[in-house]
C-alpha cells in the first residue's frame, strides 16, 4: 500500500471527531503538531482527507499541513498493520546486526519500510533507539519486545501473530 | 543610528547596526553571490532563509564560514569574502546544487535567464564530481498558467515566501525532508487543483526552470501563418512600461509605440489596446459602483458594499476559492482582457466580416492568470473562447527577438482604430490605485454632472500595500481602499466578512505595485525597486494623454451607440458582465 | 505502614522489554500468597543502568542485587529471600573473571568507578511516587533557591560549580540562564530538551522514566531565575513510558503545590505543558525544536537571534537538556564547591553514557568527567565480548566520531573529546570490534544524517546524500582514489557552510575514521577488500577443498542454488550465483567455507 493507494471517505462523525480535536486546541494554527498527534491516535493514520479537515479547523493551508505531516516521520498516511512491526535501528543494534533482520523481515512480508502488507496484517517501521540496547538487536511486534534477535528467528516470531 | 565598523577584503566599512554583512560589502563595491536570498523592501519581503550557503564568507575567528545574506555586522568584524577556502566552499555547494539538477539547459524555458545558470557560469563549473549520483525526480505539472518542474527546484523557496507570506494563498510548502523536500501543493497533486491563483509571483521570483509559465508563442506563431485566419491582438497597459527591460533599456522607458510598431512587423492584422476594454470597464464598472452607492444612500440594506473591483483574474481566483461568502461582493464586470475578446468577437468580427472561429483574439499581459482567465467556460462561446488565449510581457520579448525585429530601431506607430483608442484612465489600469482612480473620474462626473476640478488623484496613488482615501462626491464621502498583494487584500476582506469595512469602494490588484509587477513581466531577480519606475511610465503615459476620463473615449461612446445602448443595458450585461463560482477545493487525488 | 524490606524492581525500557512488568506481579502475587505482603514491598523504579543484565531485582535493606530475573523467578525470590533472608545464589552477578557471585552492586566493576548525580534516585525510588523523591531531599532545592539563594545568586551557584549542558556541545548553563534573564519581555519560556534523536543514546529517557521529579523541580528553578512562568517538555512521541509518568509527577506537583500559583508562598506562578515530538532529530536542535513547538516543519534557523532573544513565539526562551536540568536540584543542594571537586579543569561534574555495542556490559552510566575510556570500556564495560579485540569507540552519535586504541587513556570531557576528533555529543557510546567495518559504519551514520536532515541547507541536503553514495560505492569495491579526495574535501566544506549544528557535525563519523582507519578505506578502494569481512559486495565464499568432507548440507542449505556438488565429492560455489548470505559457512562442521 503506497500514499496514492489510500482513500477514505469521512463519515460525517469522523469530521465531527477532528472539529473536535481541533477545538480543544483552541483552533490554535500553532498547536497543529499536537492536533495532528490527538488525530492519528484516533484514527491511526492521516490521510489526505483527514488533513485536509485539520487544516479547515485550524485555519491553516492543506499545503502546510501536508508539509508537517510529511517533515515528522512519526506521522504516517498509510494505515498501520493489525500487528506493526518496529524495528531498532539504532547504533548498538545495528553493530549487532539489525540490518540483517531487517532484509529477512522485507524478504518475508515482501514490502518496505513504512509499508502495510496487502492484507493489512503487518507493517514495518524502523526506530531510532528504543533503549534495550542489552537486548540488541531489538524487534517489536505490536507491544511485544523481542530481543537479541537474529533473522531466522523471523518466521517463528510472524507465525505467532498467523 | 549606532554606526558599525568592520573590514571586509581589508577594506574598512561603516555601516548601520542591524545590517548584514552583504550589505555591508555591497557598500564598498563587493559583490557576494546569492541564490535563494530574496530582498524585496518594496513590498516587505525579506527572504533569508540561509539556505543556498553560496553567500558564504570567512568570519575571523568563527569556526565555520558564515551567510553573509543573514549574519548580522558586529563591531570590529574582520571578513574575507574571497579567500581560498570561500571560494572553495562555494564552488563545492555549487558543484552540489548542480548534482541535484537536470543537465538540459539547452531545452530549458529558462536558459539564460537563469539564476543558476549564471552562478555556474561565474563559478567555472564545468562539471560535478559525483558520476552517477541520485537525481531528484518528480513528474511535471501543466496547470492553464504555470508549470512546475520540480526536477530543476533547488529549495530556495522563494515561491512559498511569496505564495504563503505575501499572497497568503497558501498553494505550496515544502514537504518532505532531507534530500527529498521540494516545494509542493498538498499531497503533491497538480497546481489546477490546488488552492493556486495563478497569480505568477512563484515563476516572477523563481531563480531556475523549476517554475514557468505556459507559453503559447508557437501557437501563435502557427495562427500567424494561418491565412485563413484574421488575428488581432490586444496588449495590456503594463507591459508597455516593462518591455523595453528586455531589450536592455531602463526600467520605466515606455515603448508603446516600438510595441505597436513590432507587433504589425509580426503580422498581426489588427493591433489594439486592452486600453480600450479598460475604458470600457470603467463605464460598466462605475456605473455599477454609483447604482450600488445611489441604492445604498436611498436607504436600501440589501446592497452590498463595499463594491469590490473585478479586473484581476489572480483575486477573481482568489475570492472564488477562499472567501465563497462574499461571491456578490465584487463588481460584476469581467477583466478588460475579456471585455475586449467578447466586443472583438461580436462588435468587431461583425464590422469587419470575419466569422467568430475565424477570428483569432490574442492578448499580451503582464500576467500568467489571464493564461487561465481566457480559457474558463463562461467566457465561452459555443466551445470558442472570447480571447483565445494570453501570452506574457516575456513571450512577448522572445518572439521579437525570434523574429529578428531590430526593436531599438523601430519608428513608434499608433494602434488601430476602433478597439486602439483610449484615454488616460485605461492607461493606469496597469498599476495599483488606477483601476479605482480611473472608476473615480468617470464615477464623479456621472453623479455629480459637474467636470472635475482635478483629474489627478494622489492620494490614491502610491506602493503602500493598504492605502485608503475619501474622495468627496460633491457633498458625499466616498471611502476607497486599496490593496495590492493578496495578503494585503486578506486583510480587508476578513474586515468585511466581520462587517467592520467602511469603504464604499475597493480595488485589490493581486501582483505587487499590480499589474506592472505581474508575474508575466520581465525577471526582477528580486529588485522591486523598478517596479517603482514602471509605476512612474504609468502615470507619465496617462499624462501624455489628451483624453483622461473613460467616458470621454470617443470609440467608446460610438460603441455604445452602435451596439451595447447604454451601460448595464441587457447587451451589456450579456457580452460584458459575468458571475462568480464557488471553487474551494476539495481533496482530489493524483490518478 | 512502613514496610521492613523493598524489593526495587526495574522499570526502564530494556528491562520491561524483558517482561519486567510481569515479574512484578508474579512477585507482587507471591508475596501475598505467601502473606508478605505486609512486611515486604514492591516497587517499580527506574533503570538501574545495566541492562546487560536485566531484568534487575534489588532487595533493600540488604542491598542484594539480582540480575536477569526472570517472571518464574518471583517464586524462589519470595520463599527464599523474603522469607527466610536467603539469598538466592544462582540469581547474583556473576564475577566475569572466576565466576563468583556478587551479590552488592557496589562490588561489581560495573558500578564501582560510577557517580551518579544525574541518575541519583534512578533505580531507587518510585518514580510514580512524589514522596519517595521528597524523601531523598527532593524539591528542598526549589525551597532554598526561594527562601536563601534568590535568582541571581542560583545562577552564580551553577557558574561557580561549572555546570554545562549536557546537550551536546557543552555551552555553560549558567550564561544561557543569564541570557535569558535578562532578556525583558511579558513572558519567558523554559523548555526541557527530551527529544532525544540519537540512535544508541537513552539516558534522557531513563532519567525521565525514573526520576521525572528531579527534571520538573529544575525547571521550576529554571523559571525561577529566568522569569518564566511557563514551561515546556519536549519530548518524543516515542517515550510512552516517559510521558505516563512525567504525566503522574506533573499531577503529584500540582497537588502538593510545588506547580501553579505562588508555589511555596514564594509568589511564583509556574507550571508546565508537555509538547510531543514528532521522529524528526533535527528537532534537538533548539531552534528547529521551537519551530516544531509552534507547530511547524522542525527547520532550524540562523542565530542570532538566539532563543534567549527570541525564541517560543518571539519570546526569550531558555532550553535545557533533560540531563542538565537533573544535576541541577543535586548543586544547589550540595553547593558548587562538591560538584567543582567532580571532573576535569574545564568540564565539571559528571556525564551519562549509553554504553553499547560490543562490550560485555551494555547499560547506562553516569562516570565523573576525566575518567578514560579504557575504564570506561574496559573495567565498566568488562570489556570486549567474546574476546574479541577492541577496535574503535564511537562517541557523539552520528555527529561524533570513532576513537582509537591511541585514544583510550584520554580523559573524558569536551574539549579532549573534540581534539580526538570526536565529541560529547548526548552521550552514545558504540564500542566497535574486530568484526566491524569502519567504511561501514561511517556509511551507517551517514544514512542517519540523510535520513534526518531537515533539507533546508544545501550542503546538508545535497552534500550528504552524496557522501553516503560515495561510501556506498567505496563499500561495494568500486571506490576511486578521486573519490576519496572527494569525501575529504566535501566533508570539510559540509562542516563548514551548513547551516545548523547537524549538518556542521554530520560529516564527523567519514572524517574520523578516514584519519583513523585509513588502511581500512584503502583496502576497500585499492584490493577491493573488506579487512572485516562487513562488506557483501566485496566477499567471496570459497570451499577449502582439503576440508570438504561432501556432505551436501551446504548444498541443501543454499537459497539460490549456487553451490554443486554430489555426495563424497569437494563441492564447489558459484561466484556468480552466491548472494553471499553466509547460510553455508554457518552449516559446515568442518570449516571447509571461507570467506575472503
Amino acid at each position: 500500500m503506497t500514499q496514492d493507494q489510500v482513500k477514505v471517505e469521512l463519515k460525517e462523525s469522523d469530521v465531527q471527531k477532528i472539529k473536535t480535536i481541533c477545538a480543544e486546541f483552541d483552533n490554535n494554527g500553532g498547536e497543529l503538531i499536537n492536533v495532528l498527534h490527538k488525530t492519528q491516535n484516533t484514527f491511526g493514520y492521516l490521510p489526505a482527507e483527514v488533513q485536509e479537515v485539520v487544516a479547515q479547523g485550524l485555519n491553516v493551508s492543506v499545503a502546510k499541513v501536508y508539509g508537517v505531516v510529511t517533515f515528522y516521520s512519526y506521522f504516517t498516511m498509510i494505515p498501520k498493520g493489525e500487528h506493526p512491526i518496529s524495528l531498532c535501528t539504532g547504533t548498538a543494534c545495528y553493530v549487532r546486526g539489525a540490518d540483517k533482520v531487517l532484509d529477512e523481515l522485507k524478504k518475508v512480508l515482501e514490502i518496505e519500510v513504512g509499508e502495510t502488507t496487502a492484507d493489512g496484517k503487518f507493517s514495518i517501521n524502523c526506530l531510532r533507539c528504543v533503549g534495550a540496547c542489552g537486548l540488541a538487536p531489538v524487534v517489536m511486534v505490536g507491544d511485544k519486545t523481542y530481543g537479541r534477535v537474529a533473522p531466522e528467528m523471523i518466521k517463528g516470531i510472524l507465525e505467532e501473530y498467523q | 543610528m549606532t554606526k558599525i565598523k568592520l573590514t571586509i577584503d581589508k577594506k574598512e566599512v561603516k555601516v548601520e547596526q542591524g545590517s548584514t554583512l552583504l550589505e555591508a560589502a555591497k557598500k564598498v563595491g563587493i559583490d557576494i553571490p546569492t541564490l535563494c536570498y530574496m530582498h524585496l523592501d518594496d513590498i516587505n519581503v525579506n527572504h533569508k532563509p540561509g539556505g543556498c550557503r553560496v553567500c558564504s564568507v570567512e568570519v575571523e575567528g568563527r569556526r565555520n564560514l558564515a551567510p553573509a545574506c543573514a549574519t548580522e555586522v558586529a563591531d570590529g568584524m574582520v571578513i574575507r569574502t574571497n579567500s581560498v577556502r570561500v571560494l572553495n566552499a562555494r564552488r563545492t555547494v555549487l558543484s552540489l546544487i548542480l548534482s541535484d539538477h537536470p543537465k538540459d539547459c539547452l531545452s530549458c524555458a529558462k536558459s539564460g535567464n537563469c539564476d543558476l545558470q549564471n552562478m555556474a557560469i561565474r563559478f567555472g563549473i564545468r562539471e560535478t564530481p559525483y558520476e552517477g549520483c541520485e537525481i531528484s525526480r518528480y513528474k511535471e505539472d501543466f496547470s492553464p498558467s504555470i508549470i512546475r518542474d520540480m526536477d530543476k527546484c533547488i529549495v530556495c523557496r522563494r515561491c512559498e515566501t511569496m505564495c504563503n507570506d505575501f499572497q497568503t494563498v497558501g498553494a505550496l510548502s515544502a514537504i518532505n525532508r532531507g534530500f527529498n523536500s521540494v516545494v509542493a501543493p498538498a499531497f503533491q497533486m497538480d497546481l489546477e487543483h490546488s488552492t493556486c491563483t495563478y497569480c505568477g509571483q512563484c515563476v516572477a521570483v523563481c531563480p531556475t526552470g523549476a517554475l514557468t509559465e505556459v507559453d503559447h508563442t508557437n501557437k501563435l506563431i502557427r495562427d500567424l501563418a494561418n491565412p485563413n485566419k484574421t488575428v488581432i491582438v490586444q496588449t495590456a497597459p503594463a507591459v508597455r512600461a516593462a518591455l523595453g527591460e528586455c531589450f536592455d533599456l531602463k526600467p520605466g522607458t515606455l515603448v508603446t509605440g516600438k510595441m505597436t510598431a513590432a507587433l504589425r512587423e509580426l503580422g498581426f492584422n489588427y493591433v489594439f489596446d486592452t486600453d480600450f476594454a479598460a475604458d470600457l470597464t470603467i463605464m460598466e464598472e462605475g456605473t455599477e459602483i454609483l447604482n450600488r452607492l445611489s441604492k445604498h444612500l436611498a436607504g436600501d440594506k440589501s446592497v452590498k458594499l463595499p463594491i469590490l473591483t473585478s479586473c484581476c483574474p489572480g483575486w477573481v481566483n482568489f475570492f472564488e476559492q477562499q472567501f465563497t461568502d462574499l461571491l456578490d461582493v465584487p463588481s460584476t464586470a469581467k477583466s478588460p482582457q475579456q471585455m475586449f475578446g467578447a466586443i472583438a468577437k461580436t462588435y468587431f468580427a461583425d464590422k469587419i466580416n470575419v466569422k467568430r472561429e475565424d477570428l483569432v483574439v490574442v492578448s499580451i499581459m503582464p500576467c500568467l492568470a489571464k493564461k487561465y482567465e481566457c480559457q474558463r467556460e463562461e467566457f465561452k462561446v459555443d466551445g470558442n473562447p472570447d480571447v483565445d488565449y494570453s501570452i506574457s510581457t516575456r513571450e512577448l520579448a522572445a518572439l521579437i527577438k525570434r523574429a529578428n525585429i531590430d526593436f531599438m530601431s523601430l519608428s513608434d506607430e499608433e494602434f488601430d482604430a476602433p478597439m486602439g483608442e483610449s484615454t488616460g484612465a485605461g492607461v493606469i489600469f496597469g498599476t495599483t490605485g488606477g483601476v479605482i482612480e480611473a472608476a473615480v473620474r468617470t464615477a464623479y462626473e456621472l453623479h455629480t454632472n459637474k467636470k472635475l476640478p482635478k483629474v489627478d488623484f494622489h492620494e490614491l496613488r502610491g506602493m503602500q500595500g493598504i492605502r485608503q482615501a475619501t474622495i468627496d462626491f460633491d457633498g458625499f464621502p466616498v471611502n476607497i481602499g486599496i490593496a495590492h498583494g493578496l495578503g494585503h487584500a486578506r486583510e480587508l476582506l476578513e474586515k468585511i466578512q466581520k462587517g467592520e469595512s467602511e469603504f464604499h469602494a475597493i480595488e485589490i490588484m493581486a501582483c505587487p505595485g499590480g499589474c506592472i509587477g505581474g508575474g508575466g513581466q520581465p525577471l526582477h531577480h528580486a529588485d522591486l525597486s523598478i517596479l517603482a519606475k514602471r509605476m512612474e511610465a504609468i502615470y507619465k503615459e496617462d499624462g501624455n494623454k489628451v483624453l483622461r476620463k473613460s467616458h470621454e473615449n470617443p470609440s467608446i461612446i460610438k460603441l455604445y451607440e452602435e451596439f451595447l445602448g447604454k451601460p448595464m443595458s441587457e447587451k451589456a450585461h450579456h457580452l460584458l458582465h459575468t458571475n462568480y463560482i464557488n471553487r474551494s477545493k476539495k481533496v482530489i487525488y493524483i490518478q | 505502614m512502613a514496610y521492613k524490606m523493598h524489593l526495587l524492581v526495574c522499570g526502564g525500557t530494556g528491562c520491561q522489554a524483558s517482561e519486567s512488568a510481569a515479574l512484578v506481579e508474579n512477585l507482587k502475587k507471591e508475596l501475598e500468597e505467601q502473606q508478605l505482603d505486609s512486611f515486604a514491598q514492591v516497587v517499580m523504579t527506574g533503570c538501574f543502568g545495566f541492562c546487560e543484565k536485566g531484568p534487575i531485582v534489588k532487595i533493600i535493606p540488604d542491598n542484594t542485587f539480582y540480575t536477569q530475573v526472570s517472571p518464574e523467578n518471583a517464586g524462589v525470590i519470595v520463599s527464599e529471600h523474603v522469607a527466610k533472608g536467603r539469598r538466592v545464589d544462582y540469581l547474583l552477578y556473576k564475577n566475569p573473571e572466576d565466576n563468583t557471585p556478587i551479590a552488592e552492586s557496589k562490588n561489581m566493576n560495573f558500578y564501582k568507578k560510577q557517580i551518579r548525580i544525574a541518575l541519583r534516585n534512578c533505580g531507587i525510588i518510585n518514580p510514580e511516587n512524589i514522596e519517595e523523591y521528597i524523601a531523598r531531599d527532593g524539591y528542598l532545592a526549589l525551597g532554598k533557591v526561594f527562601q536563601e539563594l534568590g535568582a541571581e545568586n542560583t545562577i552564580q551557584v551553577l557558574k561557580d560549580a561549572g555546570l554545562r549542558g549536557r546537550g551536546g556541545a557543552g555551552f555553560p548553563t549558567a550564561i544561557k540562564w543569564e541570557l535569558t534573564r535578562k532578556n525583558e519581555a511579558d513572558q519567558k519560556y523554559v523548555v526541557c530538551n527530551a527529544d532525544e534523536g540519537d540512535p544508541g543514546a537513552f539516558m534522557d529517557r531513563s532519567i525521565l522514566e525514573g526520576d521525572p521529579h528531579a527534571v520538573i523541580e529544575a525547571m521550576a528553578i529554571n523559571g525561577y531565575c529566568v522569569g518564566a512562568t511557563k514551561g515546556l517538555i519536549y519530548i518524543r512521541a516515542e517515550y510512552p513510558l516517559a510521558i505516563q509518568r512525567l504525566k503522574i509527577a506533573l499531577n503529584q506537583a500540582r497537588n502538593y503545590g510545588l506547580l501553579g500559583n505562588d508555589i511555596l508562598g514564594s509568589g511564583f506562578d509556574f507550571d508546565i505543558e508537555l509538547r510531543y515530538g514528532a521522529g524528526a532529530f533535527v528537532c534537538g536542535e533548539e531552534t528547529a525544536l521551537i519551530h516544531s513547538m509552534e507547530g511547524f516543519r522542525g527547520e532550524p534557523t540562523l542565530k542570532p537571534p538566539y532563543p534567549a532573544q527570541s525564541g517560543y513565539l518571539n519570546k526569550p526562551t531558555n532550553v535545557n537538556n533533560v540531563e542538565t536540568l537533573a544535576n541541577v536540584p543535586v548543586i544547589i543542594n550540595k553547593g558548587p564547591e562538591w560538584f567543582n571537586q567532580i571532573g576535569t579543569e574545564k568540564s565539571k561534574g559528571t556525564k551519562v553514557f549509553a554504553l553499547a555495542g560490543k562490550v560485555n556490559n551494555v547499560g547506562l552510566i553516569e562516570v565523573p568527567m576525566g575518567i578514560t575510556l579504557r575504564e570506561v570500556i574496559f573495567e565498566i564495560g568488562g570489556g570486549i565480548k567474546n574476546n574479541k579485540k577492541f577496535k574503535a569507540v564511537q562517541t557523539g552519535g552520528p555527529s561524533g566520531g570513532c576513537l582509537t586504541e591511541k585514544d583510550l587513556d584520554i580523559s573524558i570531557d569536551y574539549e579532549n573529546l573534540i581534539a580526538a576528533g570526536s565529541m560529547m555529543g548526548s552521550g552514545g557510546m558504540i564500542v566497535m570490534d574486530e568484526d566491524d567495518c569502519m567504511v561501514d559504519v561511517a556509511k551507517y551514520f551517514l544514512d542517519f544524517t540523510v535520513e534526518e536532515s531537515c533539507g533546508k541547507c544545501a550542503p546538508c541536503r545535497i552534500g550528504n546524500k552524496r557522501l553516503y553514495e560515495l561510501l556506498d560505492k567505496i563499500t561495494k569495491g568500486k571506490g576511486t582514489k578521486q573519490d576519496l579526495e572527494i569525501l575529504q574535501n566535501l566533508g570539510g566544506v559540509i562542516k563548514d557552510t551548513s547551516l545548523c549544528g547537524l549538518g556542521q557535525s554530520s560529516p564527523n563519523p567519514v572524517l574520523s575514521t578516514m584519519r583513523n582507519f585509513e588502511d581500512e578505506y584503502h583496502a576497500h578502494v585499492h584490493d577491493h577488500k573488506c579487512p572485516s569481512g562487513v562488506c557483501k559486495s566485496l566477499m567471496t565464499y570459497e570451499i577449502i577443498p582439503d576440508n570438504c568432507v561432501g556432505c551436501t548440507a551446504c548444498v541443501r542449505v543454499c537459497p539460490v542454488g549456487a553451490i554443486t556438488g554430489n555426495k563424497k565429492e569437494v563441492h564447489l560455489i558459484s561466484a556468480e550465483l552466491c548472494i553471499k548470505c553466509g547460510a553455508c559457512m554457518e552449516r559446515c562442521k568442518f570449516d571447509a567455507i571461507t570467506v575472503n
